[in-house]
């Protein structure tokens, strides 16, 4: 490989803490220092308080004081929206148009709704609307580690192709996908882009870049709950060339951007 | 279709991955180094826990080559290599004496970089009692298990195996999980290892997986010395590496990836990544392995070189 990296753009990072563990970097000055030693420029960062707290409009207003406060540009804040909560169109709205935020991080699971559900479409088409990137994160555990008390089954995404073919302005970022049936078929239906910190199977990275094009793939790491080395190593196991390398690690997330 | 995804037994999609894998592995180059994350000079890796499973390649010789390569590639010395191509819940005495062949092959392919570790079921005692004999006594391998099939490991079954192990001072190798969703029915948890554990004091076991639900598995063996704990096959979470450091003892903890259901790259990060000292970290990527197969390897005329 010829030449460095300048950076690296993670799409998938939470602040806060994890309810069940703490966790190296669940403090902003720890997470942002951890980042940049390992040569992260830039962290799109949800909130692991958005899975559980119901005043989603205090957890993005944290968010959003924290990425201001901490990193010098580093951690870019993507709010959660939860479409079950009333009202949560406000929450879309401070999002945009108080905190500037590029884009929202949806759990459906978490927040107990299918992607058959007409609220899932509208938020999609309202985010899209207002120009904001949507991220789906489809799981935040292997469910054979979860808490027994807290047993949180991945989001099916059987209906999304067909939604996202009516949404040609949407740009999707699905997180925390594995290595299952379908992704071809999602990423043909439109702007849509995979992480890969929940592709584990051996050059896993590269069989994802295969499958969908590099140009779908961006870096992801689900740092602090994963050790963020899992998502540097994983591109290193794939053996890109320059130009995949810097279009996985860089280029794909400045292109969702615009 | 079921199969063995490197973590116990689970449903997986396997349609057109190995055809890629290979056009993939053919068309990019060898490395890539950019990315800050990588084993420090000096460190010597050694990984306890490799198949050849969902590793592309039609032949042993093929899937140990792509292996190779990418260990090369990560910066890992040595692969302990078991269970061949092995995808099956209860294979017969003739599919544990396959994949045990498959394995000679590979190690002899690379006889300096992969060792290999002899497949037993305690369903057919007598083919795996041959089998040790075969492949260890009188083979080049240097070891037991992955051991994951069949009965959970408290068996009495199991005691004649282990026997045998202590008389070649070959180290086993047993899968445990404590799955939140429940055990398939023959599966082993770390206390079913504690168990059998304690009934041969002189041997020396390596808790794989650690069960997965690593905060309650390093809680179930802690006491129980001869016991190591193991770190493949589960989700990069952090903290595990800590935990088990802190509460065993960094001689207890040994690295495994559990390649290829598992990448090698985010089994060592949970080492790579942890907050531990460089020292212990020396240990479980390989140290600790060098001192428990020692005799073993030096009594086959292989002693590995000191650190």
């Amino acid at each position: 490989m010829r030449g460095k990296l300048q950076m690296i753009i993670d799409t998938n990072a939470y602040l806060s803490r994890w309810p069940f563990r703490r966790l190296a970097g669940d403090e902003p000055s720890a997470f942002v220092s951890h980042m940049r030693e390992q040569g992260v420029s830039e962290a799109w960062v949800g909130s692991f308080d958005g899975l559980l707290h119901r005043d989603v409009g205090g957890v993005n207003a944290r968010l959003a004081a924290d990425c201001k406060n901490f990193g010098n540009g580093l951690l870019v804040p993507f709010g959660t929206i939860n479409p079950k909560l009333p009202d949560w169109q406000e929450d879309l709205r401070r999002c945009r148009e108080v905190y500037r935020m590029p884009g929202i991080r949806l759990h459906p699971n978490y927040h107990g709704y299918s992607l058959a559900d007409p609220e899932f479409s509208d938020v999609l088409r309202r985010a899209s609307a207002a120009g904001m990137i949507v991220q789906l994160a489809v799981q935040m555990e292997d469910e054979r580690t979860q808490h027994p008390l807290m047993r949180i089954p991945p989001v099916k995404l059987d209906p999304l192709p067909d939604i996202v073919r009516t949404m040609p302005s949407l740009r999707l970022v699905i997180l925390n996908l594995g290595a299952v049936p379908g992704r071809k078929q999602i990423a043909a239906a439109g702007q849509v882009f995979f992480d890969f910190a929940m592709v584990e199977h051996v050059v896993g990275v590269a069989d994802l870049a295969a499958e969908v094009s590099r140009d779908r793939v961006v870096f992801g790491s689900h740092f602090p709950l994963y050790y963020l080395e899992s998502a540097a190593l994983k591109v290193r196991e794939a053996g890109f060339d320059e130009a995949d390398m810097k279009a996985v690690c860089v280029d794909n997330a400045r292109r969702i951007l615009r | 279709m079921m199969l063995k995804s490197g973590y116990g037994w689970t449903r997986i999609h396997t349609d057109g991955i190995d055809r890629r894998t290979v056009l993939n592995a053919a068309l990019l180059p060898l490395v890539g180094k950019t990315i800050r994350a990588q084993a420090p000079k000096g460190l010597r890796i050694w990984d306890v826990h490799c198949h050849m499973y969902r590793v592309p390649g039609d032949t042993p010789e093929q899937r140990i080559e792509f292996l190779v390569r990418l260990a090369d590639r990560m910066g890992i010395e040595r692969l302990i290599l078991s269970q061949g191509y092995s995808a099956n819940l209860h294979p017969t005495a003739d599919q544990l004496r396959e994949e045990n062949d498959r394995v000679l092959r590979a190690v002899r392919r690379f006889p300096e970089r992969v060792y290999g570790s002899v497949y037993l079921s305690p369903s057919h005692l007598e083919a795996s009692l041959e089998e040790f004999d075969r492949c260890v006594r009188d083979g080049p391998m240097i070891g037991i298990g992955e051991l994951e099939i069949d009965k959970r490991c408290n068996a009495a079954e199991l005691d004649p195996i282990v026997e045998r192990a202590v008389a070649m001072k070959a180290p086993i190798l047993q899968h445990c999980w404590l799955k939140t969703d429940g055990n398939e029915p023959e599966e082993s948890s770390p206390n079913d290892l504690v168990e059998l554990a304690r009934r041969h004091p002189d041997a020396t076991f390596i808790c794989a997986h650690t069960g997965g639900n690593w905060e309650r598995g390093i809680r179930m063996i802690r006491d129980t010395k001869n016991i190591c704990a193991e770190i493949a096959g589960s989700d990069p979470t952090s903290g595990f590496v800590e935990m088990a450091v802190r509460e065993l003892g960094a001689e207890r903890v040994v690295y495994g990836s559990d390649v290829g259901g598992r990448s090698f790259a985010s089994q060592l990060s949970k080492v790579l990544g942890a907050d531990i000292p460089d020292t212990a970290k020396a240990l479980v990527l390989g140290g600790n392995l060098r001192r428990l197969y020692g005799p073993i390897l030096r009594s086959k005329g292989r002693a590995p070189e000191r650190d």
